[in-house]
Parts: C-alpha cells; sequence; structure tokens
C-alpha cells in the first residue's frame, strides 16, 4: 500500500469481483489506496481487470466481497441516490472519449455544468471556454464530436471530465492509439490539472514510459492480485520478473508468450526430446 | 435416442424460462421509464426535440404511402363498391378504412421500419461509444436523460403521424374517386361526414396509434439498450427491433378492433 504522507481519498479493501458467478474471478482480494493529490497509476496487461477497478470506483459494477471505499464510504452498499451523490465527486475520462455525438464540442464540456448547477448561460459559457482553453481547443467549440481527431475527442473529453472541478478524476487508457504528439499533451495536461485543481488522479494504462514520467506511484495487477507496487524509480530498479517483462516488454516471462494448453509436441506428434 | 429427447426437452425449457425471464426483464425497464419520466416534463424541451427529430425522420415516407395507399383504396373501393351501385359511399369506406385501420397500423409499421430502427441503432452506438456510462459517470441517469424523452415523443409523435397518414390518405383516396374516376364529389364528402363517428371512429383510431406509439418506441429503445455493445449487436438489435414491433403492432391491433368494435 502507498504512504506517501497523504491520506487516502479512495480505497480497495480485499475486493473480489467477477462479471457473473460462474465466470472466473477478475480481481481476487486486491488492496490498493490513491492518496489525495497523488497521481496513481494501475498498470497490467489487457484483461488484468484495470478497468474494472475504475468501475468499482465508479460503482458501475459491484464488488462480490471486500469494500470499495470513497472518502470512507463504502460504495458498494450505496442506492441509486447514493450513486448519483457520490459521483458528482468524480470525473472520468473514458478509452475512446465516449462524447455524446449529437452534441457539439461547446456542449459536451457545458453537459455536466447543465446538469448538475443552476448557472446562468453567460457563466456557462465563461467556464466552458475556460475548460476549453485549458486543452487548446476553444476555436473547436462548434465542431461535432465526428469532425474532430481521436486525440480532440480526448481533450474533449478530458475537458469535460474536470468541468465541475472534480476532486477525483479517473483516466481509461487516455494514451491508447494516439499518435506522439497527442500523446504528450495527454500526459502533460494530466499532470498539469493533478498539479492545478490538486485533484487526486487514478491513471488505468499499460503504456510505460509516459506514466512512468508522470505517475507519483504505481500499481501492477496481474492474475486479480497486485504484482508489484512502488514509486516510478523503485520499479525502474525492481529486479521482479513480473515487472522486468512489463517495463522491458519481454515477449515470454512470467506472462507466457504461448496461450497455455497442450505441449507443443504433443500437437505435432514429435516423440523426440524437443519439447 | 434418450438423449436426444432429453437434450430437446431441456432447450425447450430453457427457451420457455429466458423468454419469461425475458419479458419480466422488460416489464421492469418499462416500469422504470416510466417512474423516472416525472422530472422531464419540466424539460419539456428534451422531448419536443425528440418529437421533431423522429416526426421529421418519418413525415416523408408516412406523407407518401399515406398518399398511395389513398389512391389504391379509391380505385379497388370503387370497383367493389360499383358493383352494389353504391360508388357513392366511396368516401366513406375511405375514410374509415383509414381512420379505424389502416392510418394506425400501417404509419406503426412503417414508424418501426424508419424512426424504430434509427432509435435502436443511436442508443445502441450510445452504449458502444461508452457515451452511456460516461453519463452514469456524470451522475446523470441515462434512462432519465436519453431513454424517457425518446420514448414520450414516439408516444406523442405517433398519433400525429398517423392522422397525416389518413388525412393525405383521404385527399389520395378523392384524387383518384373525383376527378380520375368520375365520383360525384358532394356524395364523396357528405357520406363521409354523415358516416364517420368522432369518437368510436377517430377517437378509437387514435387510441389504437397511441398504443402503438408505446409499444413500437419502447420495443426500440428497449433492444438498443440492451444491445451487445458490438456492431454485430447493434446490427443484430436493429433488426429485432423491426420483427418485434412489427408482429406486436399486428398482434395488438386484432385485440384492440375485437375489444373496440365488438359493441
Amino acid at each position: 500500500m502507498q504512504s506517501l504522507n497523504s491520506p487516502t481519498l479512495a480505497a480497495l479493501e480485499n475486493v473480489t469481483f467477477s462479471y457473473a458467478p460462474q465466470e472466473r474471478n477478475i480481481l481476487e482480494g486486491l488492496n490498493m489506496s490513491f492518496a489525495r493529490g497523488k497521481l496513481t497509476a494501475v498498470m497490467g496487461g489487457s484483461g488484468c481487470g484495470k478497468t474494472t477497478v475504475l468501475r468499482l470506483l465508479g460503482g458501475q459494477v459491484k464488488a462480490n466481497s471486500g469494500k470499495v471505499l470513497f472518502e470512507k464510504e463504502d460504495i458498494s452498499l450505496l442506492n441509486n441516490e447514493g450513486l448519483i451523490q457520490i459521483r458528482r465527486k468524480m470525473g472520468m475520462l473514458f478509452q475512446f472519449g465516449a462524447l455524446f455525438t449529437d452534441m457539439s464540442v461547446f456542449e459536451n464540456v457545458a453537459f455536466p455544468l447543465r446538469e448538475h448547477t443552476p448557472l446562468d448561460e453567460q457563466t456557462i459559457t465563461d467556464l466552458v471556454m475556460l475548460k476549453l482553453n485549458a486543452v487548446g481547443l476553444r476555436n473547436a467549440r462548434d465542431l461535432m464530436p465526428s469532425q474532430i481527431s481521436g486525440g480532440m475527442a480526448r481533450r474533449v473529453a478530458f475537458a469535460r471530465a474536470v468541468a465541475l472541478d472534480p476532486p477525483l478524476i479517473m483516466y481509461d487508457e487516455p494514451f491508447a492509439g494516439l499518435d506522439p504528439i497527442a500523446l504528450g499533451v495527454t500526459a502533460r495536461l494530466i499532470k498539469e490539472m493533478n498539479n492545478a485543481l490538486g485533484a487526486t488522479s487514478i491513471l488505468v494504462t499499460h503504456d510505460v514510459p509516459e506514466t512512468f514520467a508522470i505517475a507519483d506511484y504505481v500499481y501492477f495487477i496481474a492474475n486479480g492480485k497486485i504484482a508489484a507496487e512502488g514509486t516510478p524509480a523503485d520499479l525502474m530498479k525492481s529486479e521482479d520478473l513480473f515487472v522486468r517483462q512489463f517495463i522491458d516488454a519481454q515477449p515470454d516471462g512470467p506472462v507466457p508468450f504461448h496461450y497455455p494448453g497442450k505441449k507443443l509436441r504433443d500437437d505435432f506428434g514429435i516423440t523426440g526430446a524437443a519439447s | 435416442m434418450m438423449n436426444v429427447l432429453v437434450n430437446r426437452i431441456t432447450r425447450l425449457g430453457s427457451f420457455v424460462r429466458s423468454s419469461i425471464a425475458g419479458i419480466g426483464h422488460a416489464t421492469k425497464m418499462f416500469i422504470t421509464v416510466i417512474s423516472r419520466s416525472t422530472g422531464l416534463f419540466k424539460r419539456f424541451r428534451l422531448i419536443s426535440d425528440q418529437v421533431f427529430f423522429l416526426g421529421n425522420y418519418s413525415f416523408v415516407i408516412i406523407a407518401v404511402s399515406g398518399l398511395f395507399v389513398g389512391f389504391v383504396l379509391g380505385l379497388q373501393g370503387y370497383y367493389t363498391l360499383n358493383r352494389y351501385g353504391s360508388e357513392q359511399a366511396l368516401g366513406l369506406l375511405v375514410a374509415l378504412s383509414l381512420t379505424r385501420e389502416l392510418g394506425p397500423v400501417v404509419t406503426a409499421l412503417l414508424f418501426a421500419g424508419r424512426a424504430g430502427t434509427s432509435l435502436t441503432a443511436e442508443i445502441g452506438l450510445m452504449k458502444a461509444g461508452e457515451q452511456l456510462s460516461a453519463m452514469e459517470m456524470m451522475a446523470v441517469d441515462p434512462v432519465a436523460r436519453v431513454i424517457a424523452p425518446r420514448f414520450w415523443a414516439g408516444v406523442i409523435a405517433m398519433p400525429i403521424l398517423a392522422a397525416i397518414f389518413s388525412a393525405v390518405g383521404i385527399v389520395g383516396g378523392y384524387l383518384v374517386g373525383v376527378p380520375l374516376i368520375g365520383v360525384d364529389s358532394g356524395a364523396f364528402w357528405s357520406q363521409m361526414q354523415g358516416g364517420v363517428d368522432v369518437l368510436k371512429d377517430v377517437g378509437n383510431g387514435v387510441i389504437k396509434s397511441l398504443v402503438f406509439g408505446i409499444a413500437v418506441t419502447f420495443i426500440a429503445l428497449y433492444q438498443g439498450y440492451e444491445s451487445k455493445p458490438t456492431p454485430e449487436g447493434v446490427s443484430l438489435a436493429t433488426t429485432r427491433t423491426v420483427v418485434i414491433s412489427s408482429l406486436a403492432v399486428l398482434a395488438l391491433d386484432f385485440l384492440l378492433t375485437a375489444v373496440m368494435f365488438s359493441t
């Protein structure tokens, strides 16, 4: 568990989760804590349950057992009303932005303000323009989501996620499918937003260099458990086989290259010493 | 042999069980949509925008279809009535056929094909693009904000479209019957005026189209909302919308007709 001398904003305590009772457990006895004001990264291979952590914190899925805590409240126990209250304190950036396709860039960012605040039109316009300015898209306000690139969509979604200045911002694979320029821009925005708003950020990703450059603390998940954790500097020096395989991008290691099953010699009918 | 039999019975059993579960699930969703609509009428703009969209989607196809159905009714009606020497009643026949039956039913079928499929695809794609999840995470209930306005818009739009269909159809029947075939214009209109009852004929037609509006719009939205968030899932849901809502409209039409016009 991270000890950065900051009080904890959100935490997972001994959480077990599966999407259906008969399916395998995606998370098994997972413990994590997210320090207030810090940028914590959750890393791991595809399908290891990284995104599930965000869905648990947002209350979109419920843990089978264990506690999902946000400001000391157990999210798994909340009803619909309670979830709505708590989600107002969260912003989430989805993998591909998830912009509302029937609204302009401006209206997308204005959406949370219109839904949750009684602000007048002029104030909403000012706030939206400030947020769009922060992501460099003030002049794209009238465009529709179909008219902007993937990287721009991510930035608009970013402005929308922080429109209400939430204390917790969650990022689901913010670097996936971006060109190097957009990648750098997104990483810088995440870090700046974390510093400027004093918000707590959770970054779910498998992009090692970008994440290590900006994260305060990193968790690695494998097989539903924490495989390794520490500051980026600690992890770079780590001798742990899983961490090394991940950081050095080795094809084979604790995470095998071959899908488990029959041995090669059985499939090819080889009787010699080859395996 | 025994195995094959057991398998068949098992499959039948699981089909029945999943069908009942599906109906239960849909009913629960229907109640949720209704119960979360309360705040909606304070923001009527959300509904009126959708009425405008749905109406625009379907207006042309419904007006053109109405015209042709009217033409055909004029021709076929004249052919039959002429045998009994009562072609003066052509106006009455056209008006009754349209307001009691063809207006609501054909409009609902066309609406299912035009607006229903686009609703299913829209909701399905919103789900696939995580837009509904994003809304949920912004503490906005997607059922109240996205599903409910579209549902009420469909319920409002259907009777209006059915009225347009019937009105255009009557004009079509007139064009074929009076200028083309030569039925007396005065008789055409006066028989219609005398024979069509506002409550029994027009009123029941409106009730039918309201019921069809509820059925078709809900089926379309439910299919979209419950679709698998993949391209195959959305295309399958769109097909199901047309099949299920067409069958529902025809079955409901029989039931409603039996109840309304039996007395």
